[in-house]
Protein backbone atom coordinates (compact mmCIF):
# COMPACT_ATOMS: atom_id res chain seq x y z
CA UNK A 1 0.00 0.00 0.00
CA UNK A 2 2.44 2.23 0.98
CA UNK A 3 4.75 1.40 -1.96
CA UNK A 4 1.76 2.54 -4.15
CA UNK A 5 1.53 5.65 -2.66
CA UNK A 6 5.48 6.21 -3.05
CA UNK A 7 4.74 5.44 -6.64
CA UNK A 8 2.00 8.11 -7.19
CA UNK A 9 4.49 10.98 -5.30
CA UNK A 10 6.99 9.79 -7.60
CA UNK A 11 4.64 10.25 -10.72
CA UNK A 12 2.82 13.47 -9.52
CA UNK A 13 6.15 15.12 -9.56
CA UNK A 14 7.63 13.86 -12.33
CA UNK A 15 4.19 15.61 -13.87
CA UNK A 16 5.07 18.79 -12.03
CA UNK A 17 8.76 18.93 -13.08
CA UNK A 18 7.69 18.26 -16.72
CA UNK A 19 5.18 21.14 -16.59
CA UNK A 20 7.87 23.33 -15.41
CA UNK A 21 10.48 22.38 -18.09
CA UNK A 22 7.72 22.92 -21.03
CA UNK A 23 6.29 25.87 -19.23
CA UNK A 24 8.09 28.55 -21.12
CA UNK A 25 7.71 27.06 -25.00
CA UNK A 26 4.16 26.58 -23.76
CA UNK A 27 3.17 30.19 -23.03
CA UNK A 28 5.44 32.20 -26.15
CA UNK A 29 3.16 31.23 -28.61
CA UNK A 30 -0.28 32.09 -27.51
CA UNK A 31 1.42 35.57 -25.94
CA UNK A 32 2.47 36.11 -29.48
CA UNK A 33 -1.24 36.24 -30.64
CA UNK A 34 -2.61 38.66 -28.23
CA UNK A 35 -4.82 41.31 -29.42
CA UNK A 36 -3.70 43.71 -26.56
CA UNK A 37 -0.16 45.55 -26.24
CA UNK A 38 1.22 43.74 -23.18
CA UNK A 39 3.15 41.03 -22.46
CA UNK A 40 0.21 39.36 -19.69
CA UNK A 41 -0.30 35.84 -20.15
CA UNK A 42 -2.62 34.53 -20.36
CA UNK A 43 -4.01 36.85 -23.14
CA UNK A 44 -7.39 37.95 -23.33
CA UNK A 45 -8.29 38.45 -27.21
CA UNK A 46 -6.23 36.88 -30.48
CA UNK A 47 -5.05 38.68 -33.41
CA UNK A 48 -2.13 38.20 -35.54
CA UNK A 49 -1.24 41.58 -35.54
CA UNK A 50 2.14 41.24 -33.72
CA UNK A 51 3.24 39.07 -36.64
CA UNK A 52 2.21 41.71 -39.03
CA UNK A 53 4.29 43.99 -36.42
CA UNK A 54 7.54 41.52 -36.72
CA UNK A 55 7.41 41.60 -41.08
CA UNK A 56 6.68 45.17 -40.80
CA UNK A 57 9.41 46.63 -39.17
CA UNK A 58 12.81 46.81 -40.86
CA UNK A 59 15.06 46.40 -37.52
CA UNK A 60 13.20 42.95 -36.98
CA UNK A 61 13.42 41.89 -40.43
CA UNK A 62 17.30 43.25 -40.96
CA UNK A 63 18.03 41.30 -37.82
CA UNK A 64 16.24 38.06 -39.21
CA UNK A 65 18.05 38.20 -42.46
CA UNK A 66 21.55 38.60 -40.73
CA UNK A 67 20.53 35.19 -38.62
CA UNK A 68 19.60 33.52 -41.49
CA UNK A 69 22.49 34.45 -43.58
CA UNK A 70 25.01 34.54 -40.84
CA UNK A 71 23.33 30.45 -39.97
CA UNK A 72 23.61 29.49 -43.61
CA UNK A 73 27.10 30.90 -44.23
CA UNK A 74 28.46 28.96 -40.69
CA UNK A 75 26.31 25.74 -41.81
CA UNK A 76 28.18 25.29 -45.17
CA UNK A 77 31.82 26.63 -43.48
CA UNK A 78 31.33 24.60 -40.33
CA UNK A 79 30.22 21.53 -41.80
CA UNK A 80 33.00 21.46 -44.64
CA UNK A 81 35.19 22.42 -42.25
CA UNK A 82 34.19 19.97 -39.59
CA UNK A 83 33.72 17.24 -41.33
CA UNK A 84 36.93 17.33 -42.95
CA UNK A 85 38.94 16.98 -39.63
CA UNK A 86 36.63 14.47 -38.28
CA UNK A 87 37.56 12.49 -41.03
CA UNK A 88 41.11 13.33 -40.61
CA UNK A 89 41.07 12.47 -36.89
CA UNK A 90 39.53 9.02 -37.41
CA UNK A 91 42.10 7.94 -39.97
CA UNK A 92 45.31 9.50 -39.23
CA UNK A 93 47.90 8.03 -37.29
CA UNK A 94 50.10 10.10 -34.89
CA UNK A 95 51.10 11.10 -31.81
CA UNK A 96 48.98 14.04 -30.30
CA UNK A 97 45.64 12.84 -32.10
CA UNK A 98 43.84 12.86 -28.85
CA UNK A 99 45.09 16.33 -27.95
CA UNK A 100 43.80 17.64 -30.96
CA UNK A 101 40.36 15.73 -30.83
CA UNK A 102 39.90 17.16 -27.57
CA UNK A 103 40.95 20.95 -28.27
CA UNK A 104 38.23 20.79 -31.14
CA UNK A 105 35.42 20.12 -28.26
CA UNK A 106 36.88 23.39 -26.22
CA UNK A 107 34.65 26.05 -27.40
CA UNK A 108 31.55 23.71 -25.59
CA UNK A 109 33.22 24.53 -22.71
CA UNK A 110 34.83 27.93 -22.00
CA UNK A 111 32.55 30.24 -20.83
CA UNK A 112 31.15 32.43 -23.38
CA UNK A 113 32.02 35.41 -21.87
CA UNK A 114 35.58 35.04 -21.23
CA UNK A 115 35.49 34.17 -25.35
CA UNK A 116 33.49 37.04 -26.20
CA UNK A 117 35.88 39.62 -24.72
CA UNK A 118 38.68 37.85 -26.73
CA UNK A 119 37.51 37.51 -29.87
CA UNK A 120 36.02 41.52 -29.03
CA UNK A 121 39.37 42.30 -28.79
CA UNK A 122 40.72 40.76 -31.81
CA UNK A 123 37.77 41.37 -34.06
CA UNK A 124 38.37 45.62 -33.05
CA UNK A 125 42.08 44.99 -34.18
CA UNK A 126 41.33 42.62 -37.80
CA UNK A 127 38.24 45.26 -38.21
CA UNK A 128 35.71 42.30 -38.11
CA UNK A 129 33.31 44.10 -35.65
CA UNK A 130 30.00 44.35 -37.16
CA UNK A 131 30.56 43.09 -40.23
CA UNK A 132 29.30 39.20 -41.63
CA UNK A 133 32.52 37.81 -41.93
CA UNK A 134 33.35 38.00 -38.38
CA UNK A 135 29.72 36.80 -36.99
CA UNK A 136 30.43 33.46 -39.41
CA UNK A 137 33.68 33.25 -38.28
CA UNK A 138 32.78 33.31 -34.65
CA UNK A 139 29.74 31.29 -35.06
CA UNK A 140 32.01 28.83 -37.02
CA UNK A 141 34.44 28.33 -34.33
CA UNK A 142 31.43 27.55 -32.05
CA UNK A 143 29.59 25.13 -34.32
CA UNK A 144 32.53 22.94 -35.10
CA UNK A 145 32.19 20.41 -32.00
CA UNK A 146 28.40 20.02 -32.95
CA UNK A 147 29.32 18.82 -36.36
CA UNK A 148 32.41 16.70 -35.60
CA UNK A 149 30.66 15.02 -32.60
CA UNK A 150 27.80 13.54 -34.80
CA UNK A 151 30.76 13.41 -38.12
CA UNK A 152 33.00 11.08 -36.12
CA UNK A 153 30.03 9.25 -34.59
CA UNK A 154 28.77 8.18 -38.27
CA UNK A 155 32.54 7.41 -39.34
CA UNK A 156 33.26 5.30 -36.09
CA UNK A 157 30.59 2.48 -37.47
CA UNK A 158 31.73 2.53 -41.18
CA UNK A 159 33.53 -0.25 -43.01
CA UNK A 160 36.39 0.98 -44.67
CA UNK A 161 36.73 -2.02 -46.74
CA UNK A 162 33.90 -0.27 -48.94
CA UNK A 163 36.29 2.67 -50.08
CA UNK A 164 39.40 -0.07 -50.84
CA UNK A 165 36.85 -2.01 -53.07
CA UNK A 166 36.08 1.14 -54.51
CA UNK A 167 39.85 1.91 -54.81
CA UNK A 168 40.61 -1.79 -56.37
CA UNK A 169 37.99 -1.12 -58.95
CA UNK A 170 39.73 2.18 -60.58
CA UNK A 171 37.98 5.06 -58.52
CA UNK A 172 40.21 8.11 -57.54
CA UNK A 173 40.51 9.21 -53.93
CA UNK A 174 37.70 11.91 -54.54
CA UNK A 175 35.50 9.53 -56.73
CA UNK A 176 36.04 7.26 -53.86
CA UNK A 177 34.70 9.96 -51.39
CA UNK A 178 32.21 11.43 -53.61
CA UNK A 179 30.40 8.25 -54.27
CA UNK A 180 31.07 5.62 -51.03
CA UNK A 181 32.21 7.56 -48.07
CA UNK A 182 30.13 10.64 -48.09
CA UNK A 183 26.71 8.56 -49.13
CA UNK A 184 27.11 6.46 -46.24
CA UNK A 185 27.76 9.26 -43.41
CA UNK A 186 25.58 11.30 -44.91
CA UNK A 187 23.14 11.09 -42.44
CA UNK A 188 25.93 12.41 -39.41
CA UNK A 189 26.87 15.43 -41.97
CA UNK A 190 23.27 16.50 -42.23
CA UNK A 191 23.04 16.00 -38.22
CA UNK A 192 26.11 18.09 -38.11
CA UNK A 193 24.77 20.75 -40.51
CA UNK A 194 21.82 21.42 -38.76
CA UNK A 195 23.28 21.26 -35.02
CA UNK A 196 25.79 23.65 -37.00
CA UNK A 197 22.88 26.14 -38.22
CA UNK A 198 21.18 26.11 -34.44
CA UNK A 199 24.24 26.65 -32.33
CA UNK A 200 24.29 29.79 -34.62
CA UNK A 201 21.06 31.17 -34.54
CA UNK A 202 21.07 31.10 -31.43
CA UNK A 203 23.84 31.99 -30.11
CA UNK A 204 24.14 35.56 -28.06
CA UNK A 205 26.66 36.28 -25.67
CA UNK A 206 29.76 36.44 -28.53
CA UNK A 207 26.91 38.16 -30.74
CA UNK A 208 26.46 40.56 -28.08
CA UNK A 209 29.67 42.65 -27.96
CA UNK A 210 30.99 42.01 -32.08
CA UNK A 211 27.28 43.48 -33.20
CA UNK A 212 27.32 46.69 -34.36
CA UNK A 213 23.85 49.35 -34.82
CA UNK A 214 24.02 48.07 -38.33
CA UNK A 215 24.27 44.53 -38.09
CA UNK A 216 22.30 42.42 -35.48
CA UNK A 217 21.13 38.75 -35.18
CA UNK A 218 18.05 38.02 -34.13
CA UNK A 219 19.15 36.93 -30.62
CA UNK A 220 21.03 39.84 -29.96
CA UNK A 221 18.12 42.12 -31.20
CA UNK A 222 15.43 40.29 -28.59
CA UNK A 223 18.41 40.80 -26.19
CA UNK A 224 18.28 44.45 -26.49
CA UNK A 225 14.22 44.21 -26.70
CA UNK A 226 13.68 42.34 -23.63
CA UNK A 227 15.83 45.20 -21.45
CA UNK A 228 13.65 48.18 -22.89
CA UNK A 229 10.50 47.22 -24.30
CA UNK A 230 7.24 45.23 -23.41
CA UNK A 231 5.61 44.84 -26.74
CA UNK A 232 4.43 41.18 -27.68
CA UNK A 233 6.37 41.42 -31.14
CA UNK A 234 9.14 40.27 -29.24
CA UNK A 235 6.97 36.85 -28.74
CA UNK A 236 6.48 36.81 -32.04
CA UNK A 237 9.84 36.78 -32.67
CA UNK A 238 10.33 33.82 -30.28
CA UNK A 239 8.13 31.87 -32.03
CA UNK A 240 9.29 31.88 -34.50
CA UNK A 241 12.83 30.87 -33.77
CA UNK A 242 10.95 28.44 -31.57
CA UNK A 243 9.56 26.46 -34.54
CA UNK A 244 12.52 27.09 -37.05
CA UNK A 245 14.77 25.46 -34.38
CA UNK A 246 13.05 22.91 -33.13
CA UNK A 247 11.59 21.74 -36.41
CA UNK A 248 15.59 21.34 -37.43
CA UNK A 249 16.37 19.73 -34.29
CA UNK A 250 13.59 17.23 -34.92
CA UNK A 251 14.85 16.69 -38.37
CA UNK A 252 18.81 16.30 -36.89
CA UNK A 253 17.60 13.84 -34.12
CA UNK A 254 15.58 11.86 -36.77
CA UNK A 255 19.18 11.52 -39.05
CA UNK A 256 20.71 10.61 -35.96
CA UNK A 257 17.86 7.86 -34.77
CA UNK A 258 18.40 6.55 -38.51
CA UNK A 259 21.98 6.22 -39.03
CA UNK A 260 21.58 4.26 -35.16
CA UNK A 261 18.98 2.22 -36.56
CA UNK A 262 20.86 1.22 -39.60
CA UNK A 263 23.87 -0.07 -37.25
CA UNK A 264 21.76 -2.16 -35.32
CA UNK B 1 43.78 -2.38 -50.03
CA UNK B 2 47.63 -1.23 -49.26
CA UNK B 3 45.57 1.21 -46.84
CA UNK B 4 43.61 -1.86 -45.08
CA UNK B 5 46.65 -2.95 -44.31
CA UNK B 6 48.75 -0.20 -43.19
CA UNK B 7 45.83 1.06 -41.33
CA UNK B 8 46.12 -2.38 -39.12
CA UNK B 9 49.83 -2.12 -39.25
CA UNK B 10 51.19 -0.81 -35.23
CA UNK B 11 51.86 2.61 -34.77
CA UNK B 12 55.12 2.05 -35.22
CA UNK B 13 54.98 3.28 -38.91
CA UNK B 14 53.52 6.40 -38.08
CA UNK B 15 57.21 7.22 -37.70
CA UNK B 16 58.21 6.49 -41.06
CA UNK B 17 58.21 10.25 -43.12
CA UNK B 18 56.68 9.38 -46.47
CA UNK B 19 53.84 7.64 -44.67
CA UNK B 20 50.99 8.09 -46.55
CA UNK B 21 48.20 7.57 -43.51
CA UNK B 22 49.59 10.91 -42.49
CA UNK B 23 48.00 12.08 -45.10
CA UNK B 24 44.83 12.33 -43.24
CA UNK B 25 46.12 14.38 -40.43
CA UNK B 26 45.94 17.73 -43.19
CA UNK B 27 42.23 16.99 -43.46
CA UNK B 28 42.29 18.57 -39.87
CA UNK B 29 44.48 21.89 -40.88
CA UNK B 30 41.70 24.07 -42.07
CA UNK B 31 39.61 23.36 -38.44
CA UNK B 32 42.65 23.60 -36.73
CA UNK B 33 43.49 26.76 -38.44
CA UNK B 34 39.96 28.36 -37.90
CA UNK B 35 40.40 27.51 -34.11
CA UNK B 36 43.78 28.72 -33.65
CA UNK B 37 42.47 32.24 -35.09
CA UNK B 38 39.22 32.55 -33.51
CA UNK B 39 39.50 30.55 -30.47
CA UNK B 40 42.41 30.45 -28.92
CA UNK B 41 44.43 33.80 -30.21
CA UNK B 42 41.03 35.72 -28.68
CA UNK B 43 41.76 33.52 -25.00
CA UNK B 44 45.47 34.24 -25.23
CA UNK B 45 45.21 38.15 -26.21
CA UNK B 46 42.87 38.40 -23.60
CA UNK B 47 45.06 36.47 -20.90
CA UNK B 48 47.89 38.91 -21.65
CA UNK B 49 45.60 42.03 -21.36
CA UNK B 50 44.85 40.75 -18.28
CA UNK B 51 48.54 41.29 -17.03
CA UNK B 52 49.72 44.45 -19.57
CA UNK B 53 46.52 46.34 -19.92
CA UNK B 54 46.76 49.66 -18.76
CA UNK B 55 50.45 48.44 -17.43
CA UNK B 56 52.42 45.31 -17.22
CA UNK B 57 52.32 43.67 -14.15
CA UNK B 58 49.82 42.10 -11.64
CA UNK B 59 47.61 45.44 -10.76
CA UNK B 60 44.72 44.00 -12.45
CA UNK B 61 44.67 40.92 -10.56
CA UNK B 62 45.70 42.48 -7.36
CA UNK B 63 42.41 45.49 -8.02
CA UNK B 64 40.70 42.22 -8.16
CA UNK B 65 41.27 40.51 -5.00
CA UNK B 66 41.40 44.08 -2.67
CA UNK B 67 38.31 45.43 -3.70
CA UNK B 68 35.63 43.49 -1.28
CA UNK B 69 33.10 44.58 -4.15
CA UNK B 70 34.94 41.90 -6.13
CA UNK B 71 34.73 39.11 -3.67
CA UNK B 72 31.04 39.48 -3.25
CA UNK B 73 30.69 39.13 -6.86
CA UNK B 74 32.91 36.03 -7.04
CA UNK B 75 31.24 34.43 -3.44
CA UNK B 76 27.84 35.28 -5.63
CA UNK B 77 28.67 33.47 -8.42
CA UNK B 78 29.87 30.63 -6.93
CA UNK B 79 26.72 30.23 -4.38
CA UNK B 80 24.56 31.15 -7.31
CA UNK B 81 26.06 27.99 -9.63
CA UNK B 82 26.09 25.88 -6.13
CA UNK B 83 22.29 26.74 -5.86
CA UNK B 84 21.14 25.96 -9.18
CA UNK B 85 23.49 22.23 -8.28
CA UNK B 86 21.58 21.88 -5.39
CA UNK B 87 17.83 22.77 -6.65
CA UNK B 88 18.79 20.71 -10.01
CA UNK B 89 20.11 17.43 -8.42
CA UNK B 90 16.78 17.67 -6.21
CA UNK B 91 14.58 17.74 -9.01
CA UNK B 92 16.38 15.56 -10.97
CA UNK B 93 16.83 12.54 -9.04
CA UNK B 94 13.43 11.26 -8.95
CA UNK B 95 13.02 12.34 -12.50
CA UNK B 96 15.59 10.50 -13.46
CA UNK B 97 14.74 7.20 -11.41
CA UNK B 98 11.45 7.35 -12.34
CA UNK B 99 12.78 7.06 -15.98
CA UNK B 100 14.37 3.67 -15.00
CA UNK B 101 10.89 2.08 -13.82
CA UNK B 102 9.08 3.73 -16.09
CA UNK B 103 7.73 1.72 -19.25
CA UNK B 104 8.67 1.94 -22.75
CA UNK B 105 6.01 4.93 -23.57
CA UNK B 106 6.17 6.63 -20.24
CA UNK B 107 10.17 6.69 -20.39
CA UNK B 108 9.92 8.42 -23.80
CA UNK B 109 7.29 10.88 -22.56
CA UNK B 110 9.93 11.51 -19.66
CA UNK B 111 13.15 12.07 -22.21
CA UNK B 112 11.40 13.85 -24.31
CA UNK B 113 10.38 16.41 -21.90
CA UNK B 114 13.41 17.00 -20.37
CA UNK B 115 14.95 17.31 -23.81
CA UNK B 116 12.65 19.95 -24.34
CA UNK B 117 15.33 22.57 -22.56
CA UNK B 118 18.04 21.49 -24.85
CA UNK B 119 16.12 22.15 -27.95
CA UNK B 120 14.22 25.65 -27.88
CA UNK B 121 16.45 28.58 -27.89
CA UNK B 122 18.55 30.26 -24.75
CA UNK B 123 16.99 33.47 -25.68
CA UNK B 124 13.72 32.27 -26.02
CA UNK B 125 13.28 30.69 -22.70
CA UNK B 126 14.98 32.96 -20.68
CA UNK B 127 12.34 35.90 -22.37
CA UNK B 128 9.39 33.33 -21.42
CA UNK B 129 10.96 33.35 -17.55
CA UNK B 130 11.09 37.13 -17.47
CA UNK B 131 7.27 36.87 -18.51
CA UNK B 132 6.34 34.10 -16.31
CA UNK B 133 8.02 35.45 -13.18
CA UNK B 134 6.92 39.12 -13.54
CA UNK B 135 5.21 40.29 -10.51
CA UNK B 136 2.04 40.07 -12.32
CA UNK B 137 3.34 36.80 -14.47
CA UNK B 138 1.41 33.71 -14.38
CA UNK B 139 3.60 32.29 -11.09
CA UNK B 140 2.12 35.31 -8.78
CA UNK B 141 -1.38 34.43 -10.44
CA UNK B 142 -0.86 30.93 -9.31
CA UNK B 143 0.44 31.77 -5.91
CA UNK B 144 -2.33 33.87 -5.53
CA UNK B 145 -5.16 31.46 -6.29
CA UNK B 146 -3.36 29.16 -3.32
CA UNK B 147 -3.37 31.88 -1.20
CA UNK B 148 0.38 32.77 -1.37
CA UNK B 149 2.34 35.58 -2.12
CA UNK B 150 2.42 37.62 -4.18
CA UNK B 151 7.01 37.17 -4.30
CA UNK B 152 8.97 39.31 -5.93
CA UNK B 153 10.37 36.76 -8.43
CA UNK B 154 11.90 38.81 -11.22
CA UNK B 155 15.09 40.64 -10.37
CA UNK B 156 16.08 38.32 -7.45
CA UNK B 157 18.38 34.98 -6.94
CA UNK B 158 15.75 32.84 -7.23
CA UNK B 159 14.67 34.04 -10.10
CA UNK B 160 17.56 33.71 -11.56
CA UNK B 161 17.90 29.72 -10.17
CA UNK B 162 14.68 29.29 -11.08
CA UNK B 163 15.53 29.88 -14.87
CA UNK B 164 19.45 28.31 -15.20
CA UNK B 165 17.57 25.13 -13.20
CA UNK B 166 15.50 25.05 -16.22
CA UNK B 167 17.92 25.51 -18.61
CA UNK B 168 20.11 23.27 -17.39
CA UNK B 169 18.56 19.88 -16.32
CA UNK B 170 18.90 17.52 -19.05
CA UNK B 171 22.56 18.14 -18.00
CA UNK B 172 21.94 16.38 -14.36
CA UNK B 173 18.97 14.18 -15.79
CA UNK B 174 20.77 12.27 -18.56
CA UNK B 175 24.64 11.29 -16.44
CA UNK B 176 21.78 10.50 -13.53
CA UNK B 177 19.60 7.98 -16.22
CA UNK B 178 23.07 6.53 -17.27
CA UNK B 179 24.00 5.29 -14.19
CA UNK B 180 20.82 4.43 -12.69
CA UNK B 181 19.91 2.01 -15.37
CA UNK B 182 22.57 0.34 -14.75
CA UNK B 183 22.14 -0.71 -11.41
CA UNK B 184 21.10 -4.10 -10.72
CA UNK B 185 17.39 -3.83 -8.87
CA UNK B 186 17.50 -7.50 -7.27
CA UNK B 187 20.43 -5.93 -5.30
CA UNK B 188 17.24 -4.00 -3.53
CA UNK B 189 15.10 -7.09 -3.71
CA UNK B 190 18.48 -8.60 -1.64
CA UNK B 191 19.00 -5.85 0.84
CA UNK B 192 15.10 -6.33 1.68
CA UNK B 193 15.17 -10.33 2.10
CA UNK B 194 18.12 -9.37 4.66
CA UNK B 195 15.84 -7.32 6.64
CA UNK B 196 15.86 -4.17 5.73
CA UNK B 197 13.21 -1.49 4.83
CA UNK B 198 12.78 -0.35 1.67
CA UNK B 199 13.75 3.20 2.64
CA UNK B 200 16.45 1.95 4.56
CA UNK B 201 18.03 -0.43 1.28
CA UNK B 202 17.26 1.97 -1.06
CA UNK B 203 19.94 4.29 0.74
CA UNK B 204 22.48 2.13 1.80
CA UNK B 205 22.40 0.18 -1.54
CA UNK B 206 20.90 2.24 -4.07
CA UNK B 207 22.03 6.03 -3.67
CA UNK B 208 26.10 4.86 -2.98
CA UNK B 209 25.49 3.17 -6.81
CA UNK B 210 24.42 6.09 -8.22
CA UNK B 211 27.23 8.32 -7.04
CA UNK B 212 29.40 8.43 -9.89
CA UNK B 213 25.91 9.61 -12.15
CA UNK B 214 25.74 12.51 -9.21
CA UNK B 215 28.90 13.76 -8.99
CA UNK B 216 29.02 13.80 -12.95
CA UNK B 217 25.86 15.94 -13.54
CA UNK B 218 26.48 17.69 -10.13
CA UNK B 219 29.63 19.42 -11.64
CA UNK B 220 28.52 19.71 -15.41
CA UNK B 221 26.01 21.55 -13.71
CA UNK B 222 28.35 23.71 -11.75
CA UNK B 223 30.59 24.33 -14.57
CA UNK B 224 27.54 25.73 -16.96
CA UNK B 225 26.09 27.43 -14.42
CA UNK B 226 29.68 29.53 -13.61
CA UNK B 227 30.02 30.98 -16.99
CA UNK B 228 25.95 32.09 -17.77
CA UNK B 229 25.63 35.62 -19.30
CA UNK B 230 22.33 35.91 -20.50
CA UNK B 231 19.80 34.33 -18.03
CA UNK B 232 21.07 36.17 -14.75
CA UNK B 233 21.37 39.41 -17.03
CA UNK B 234 17.91 38.96 -17.76
CA UNK B 235 16.59 37.36 -15.00
CA UNK B 236 18.98 38.96 -11.88
CA UNK B 237 18.96 41.88 -10.20
CA UNK B 238 21.99 44.61 -11.34
CA UNK B 239 22.79 45.53 -8.21
CA UNK B 240 23.41 41.33 -7.79
CA UNK B 241 25.75 40.61 -10.82
CA UNK B 242 27.90 37.79 -11.30
CA UNK B 243 31.34 37.41 -12.83
CA UNK B 244 30.33 37.02 -16.34
CA UNK B 245 27.68 40.32 -16.01
CA UNK B 246 30.83 42.47 -14.35
CA UNK B 247 32.93 41.09 -16.98
CA UNK B 248 30.57 42.37 -19.64
CA UNK B 249 30.77 45.79 -17.85
CA UNK B 250 34.05 46.29 -17.43
CA UNK B 251 34.80 45.56 -21.52
CA UNK B 252 31.76 46.82 -23.20
CA UNK B 253 30.55 49.68 -20.47
CA UNK B 254 34.44 50.90 -18.82
CA UNK B 255 36.68 50.12 -21.83
CA UNK B 256 38.85 48.44 -18.86
CA UNK B 257 40.29 45.84 -20.88
CA UNK B 258 43.32 44.30 -18.21
CA UNK B 259 40.54 44.38 -15.89
CA UNK B 260 38.04 42.72 -17.61
CA UNK B 261 40.76 40.36 -18.88
CA UNK B 262 41.69 39.88 -15.12
CA UNK B 263 37.96 38.28 -13.85
CA UNK B 264 38.17 36.53 -17.36
CA UNK B 265 41.22 34.53 -16.56
CA UNK B 266 39.26 34.16 -12.74
CA UNK B 267 35.92 33.15 -14.53
CA UNK B 268 38.25 30.49 -16.91
CA UNK B 269 40.53 29.21 -13.97
CA UNK B 270 37.93 28.37 -12.16
CA UNK B 271 36.26 26.35 -15.11
CA UNK B 272 39.31 24.54 -15.99
CA UNK B 273 39.67 23.76 -12.23
CA UNK B 274 36.15 22.44 -11.89
CA UNK B 275 36.76 20.01 -15.46
CA UNK B 276 39.82 18.29 -14.20
CA UNK B 277 37.95 17.73 -11.31
CA UNK B 278 35.22 16.14 -13.52
CA UNK B 279 38.04 14.73 -15.12
CA UNK B 280 39.18 13.13 -11.97
CA UNK B 281 35.95 12.01 -10.45
CA UNK B 282 35.08 9.99 -13.86
CA UNK B 283 37.90 8.10 -14.00
CA UNK B 284 38.32 7.29 -10.70
CA UNK B 285 33.91 6.22 -11.28
CA UNK B 286 34.79 4.48 -14.67
CA UNK B 287 37.56 2.55 -12.03
CA UNK B 288 35.57 1.48 -9.78
CA UNK B 289 33.03 0.14 -12.12
CA UNK B 290 35.42 -1.95 -14.55
CA UNK B 291 37.91 -3.08 -11.43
Amino acid sequence: MSARVGRGALWAFCALVGVWLVAPALIVVPLSFTSKASLKFPPDGWSTRWYEHFFGDPAWMSALWTSLEVGLLVTVVATTLGTAAALGLTRARMRGLALVQGSMLAPMIVPGVVLAIGVYAVFLKLQLVGTLMGFVMAHTVLALPFVMIPVTASLSGFDRRLESAAASLGAGRWTTFRTVTLPLVAPGVAAGALFAFVTSFDEVVVSLFIQSPYLQTLPVKMYASVTRETDPTIAAAATMIIVLTTSLVLIATFFVARRSRAHQ
Amino acid sequence: MASTLQAVAPPAAARQPADPERRPALLVLPALVALAVFFLFPLISMVISAFTDPVPGLGNFTWFFSETQNLRVLGRTFTTALWVTVVALVLSYPYAYAMTIAGTRARAVLTLLVLVPFWTSLMVRTFAWVILLQDTGVVNDLLGTIGLGPFSLIRTQTGVVIGMVQLLMPFMVLPLYAVMSGIDRRLLTAAGSMGARPVKAFLDVYVPLSLPGVSAGCLTVFISALGFYVTPALLGSPTDALLSQQIFTQVNGLLKWGRGGAMGVVLLGLTLAMIALLAVTLRRAGKKVTG
